[in-house]
């Protein structure tokens, strides 16, 4: 095994520091309407950033803006984001297969508190061992755009046109379009899971008692039938590091 | 009425233990196969059911969702990232609105 310098982790946190500038531009345009939503949910522009630098998750705090907004319990919010992350468990795992045993505890808690889909596909795309200091430059970059998108979509939610609000509140969808499609086009099954999610979803809006609970609740019970069925008809063979 | 700050710290603890817990803990490959493979179907199931409708009803008309819905997938089936598929997403809705 190679030996880590002090001039070698500089070099890597600058890598990914620079890595992470596309990264963080794609966070704060995404994060602006996540903003709009948080403004919906009575957040003012202070918590909106806080909730998002402290929690770095697009579909979770989506997913919370809206419970907040319907004044769910703490309880129901522990839960919803839970499962709305619970995808960050998976990359963790993976994470976890790909350091070196020696990796310090604060290490891995460093690097694990940054993991959202971007920085996890980044990170884990470079070969070898994981260097934490490749993944903080990543964060370095990103993570601040991130929490000041949140913000100044809740400060500019009022002064932008509603057609425009409307336009860019679309644009998260559009994010998790292109978390999910690239899965489904290597992969038959997952594509067929997606469609299925689709109509379900689509269904339970109909169905007279899934749509009377609320929306955190309804993703909740949807993921865990539906993902329960797909790993039990298609167990996969090996999780696949990359995303 | 529910305090903000609570709803924010429950959010960001939550995030945190589940980011944090399974790399400091797990040090060997998870054994369950349903386990895995539930985990690995989550991400997928969730983003999709969060997807849709909604992505309809948040447009002024169903049509101009409809249509960003469409757009986004075909751009990210052809290779198109977080920030262009978004972007798309968003103008398509800002221009069918516009027209309809």
């Amino acid at each position: 095994m190679q030996e880590i310098t002090r001039s070698d982790n500089r070099h890597v946190f600058a890598q990914g520091a620079r890595d992470g500038i596309p990264i963080g531009l794609g966070y704060f345009a995404v994060a602006f309407s996540l903003g709009i939503s948080a403004k919906a949910a009575g957040l003012d522009p202070l918590q909106a950033f806080l909730a998002s630098l402290l929690t770095i998750a697009s579909a979770g705090e989506y997913a919370a803006f809206t419970l907040i907004a319907a004044g769910a319990s703490y309880l129901e919010m522990a839960a919803v984001i839970f499962i709305t992350n619970c995808r960050y468990i998976l990359m963790s795992c993976a994470m976890s297969q790909r350091l070196d045993p020696a990796t310090s505890t604060g290490h891995r808690v460093g690097m694990g508190a940054f993991i959202t889909d971007e920085i996890f596909g980044a990170s884990i795309s470079r070969e070898g061992y994981l260097v934490p200091a490749y993944t903080y430059g990543l964060a370095s970059t990103s993570v601040l755009p991130w929490a000041l998108g949140t913000m100044f979509g809740v400060i500019a939610g009022n002064i932008l046109p509603s057609s425009v609000v409307t336009a860019l509140s679309v644009s998260i969808f559009g994010m998790f379009i292109a978390i999910i499609v690239p899965p489904s086009k290597k992969d038959p099954v997952v594509l067929f899971t997606v469609l299925i999610s689709f109509l379900l979803s689509w269904l339970s809006g109909k169905l007279p008692l899934l749509s009377s609970v609320s929306e955190g609740t309804r993703i909740m019970i949807l993921t865990v039938i539906i993902a329960s069925a797909a790993a039990a008809l298609f167990p996969v063979k090996e999780v696949a590091d990359e995303e | 009425m529910k305090n903000n700050y609570i709803y924010i710290a429950v959010m960001a603890g939550v995030s945190f233990l589940i980011r944090v817990l399974p790399l400091t803990v797990i040090r060997k490959q998870i054994k369950s196969r349903f386990l895995r493979s539930f985990l690995f179907y989550v991400p997928y199931v969730t983003l999709a059911v969060m997807t849709f409708p909604a992505i309809i009803t948040a447009s002024a008309h169903p049509v101009s969702g409809a249509v960003a819905l469409v757009a986004g997938i075909i751009l990210a089936w052809l290779g198109g990232g977080l920030f262009p598929v978004a972007i798309l997403c968003s103008v398509t809705v800002f221009v069918i609105d516009a027209l309809l």
